[in-house]
């Protein structure tokens, strides 16, 4: 890792723990102040440990191929674009996507919580849209919970043997839904209802925000399948370097007749990049 | 067109009914965000007006609530960061893969020979 890449991990981290920690934070898009002193903290702290474990995460991965950090770069990119399109729904409001699900699929779930940080703070500062009171709330929910459901989800599907883009798009779709099903369980602790307690609020939050989210999630499931076609065609050796496609799998990208050769070129990339 | 590409293009035309739909049915809906319909609910619960604790750093500084104009360039400033790496290094991939089967191909025609 070149020294600026560490500084800006170091910054991002220090930012983060200035803000988890210090009671000033109410994150997705849970609204600034909305959640009690002691809940921003709890949330917050929760979130630190999987700060740390996706820093460490993403320092192996880059120390293994440096070349990595253009597909980091792009998963992050991909949060920016997902989680700034507010589109309507069928309840006639709007809310948008969370696109974590992608990088969690390349990077690991850890890896998202950092990546995530980021775009709530761009958020929080400049849209006041969640809050640097609820940051760390919100980190948990899109940054740490959806990814590892998107994960989990993946894991899954690959063992049952799921072509792998039904289960990209089902990975990213419970993802979308699980942010926000963590997101309304957050609030219910916050906000318990005088009959039923904490569960019945939660299931008044989720009436309001799951419908929404429903078709949304579709969304994201579907953009998150089309950028996966995209790398598969053109960083198929980057996604093997990750993992991601495994090298005998090569013949997936090579299903297209006109992707004969890729097989043979991803061979020599390889020796390329063994002489590096 | 490759059996991928016409998926692609399957796949975004479904997306982009599935944003579009409600806006075309649901003649004269508020489209409200769902964060707010979120703090609506903290009321309903409540059984009174919650009043946040902690207002936004940006209304802070500029003492007042971001005007709806400056809020959507914001968006859009975001949306533009995201898409100008994206596709910055989707470029850049595509254009390697075509030098390299350039490479590939003038190597078999070098075997032919």
């Amino acid at each position: 890792m070149t020294k600026r890449q560490r500084l800006i991990i170091t910054i991002s981290a220090s930012l983060a723990l200035a803000f988890g920690i210090v009671p000033a934070a109410s994150a997705m898009h849970i609204m600034e102040g909305y959640l009690p002193p002691m809940h921003c903290i709890a949330w917050g702290a929760l979130c630190v440990p999987f700060f740390v474990a996706g820093m460490f995460s993403i320092r192996k991965t880059l120390d293994k191929n440096r070349k990595l950090i253009t597909v980091l770069a792009m998963a992050g990119a991909f949060i920016f674009i997902i989680s700034s399109l507010k589109i309507p729904s069928v309840t006639g409001s709007c809310s948008h996507m969370t696109g974590t699900g992608l990088g969690a699929l390349l990077f690991g779930p850890s890896s998202m919580s950092v990546l995530g940080i980021i775009v709530l703070i761009f958020q929080a500062i400049l849209l006041a849209h969640g809050g640097i009171t609820t940051l760390g709330a919100n980190t948990f929910s899109m940054a740490i919970a959806g990814p590892f459901a998107a994960y989990g989800i993946y894991r899954i599907c690959q063992l049952l043997r799921v072509n792998r883009k039904v289960s990209v798009f089902l990975a990213a779709f419970i993802g979308d839904i699980f942010t926000y099903c963590v997101t309304s369980f957050q609030l219910a602790m916050a906000f318990p209802s005088e009959v039923g307690g904490t569960w019945a609020s939660a299931l008044k939050f989720l009436a309001v925000f799951a419908p929404t989210q429903l078709p949304l999630a579709v969304v994201e499931g579907i953009l998150t399948v089309v950028v996966v076609i995209g790398l598969e065609s053109f960083a198929a050796p980057e996604l093997r370097s990750l993992g991601f496609i495994k090298a005998a799998a090569a013949g997936f990208s090579a299903e297209n007749s006109d992707d004969a050769c890729c097989t043979a070129i991803a061979e020599g990339e390889e020796s390329e990049a063994e002489y590096e | 067109m490759s059996k991928n590409a016409k998926l692609v293009i399957l796949l975004l035309i479904i997306a982009a009914i599935i944003a579009a739909a409600p806006l075309l049915m649901l003649k004269g809906a508020t489209f409200g965000g769902s964060d707010d319909a979120g703090s609506q609910m903290v009321n309903q619960i409540e059984g009174n007006d919650y009043t946040p604790w902690f207002t936004p750093v940006l209304e802070n500084i500029i003492g007042g609530e971001v005007p709806g104009e400056v809020e959507s360039l914001m968006f859009c400033l975001q949306t533009g960061l995201g898409c100008s790496v994206l596709f910055f290094f989707i470029g850049r991939f595509y254009e390697r893969k075509k030098q390299e089967n350039a490479r590939a191909e003038a190597m078999k025609r070098e075997e032919e020979k």
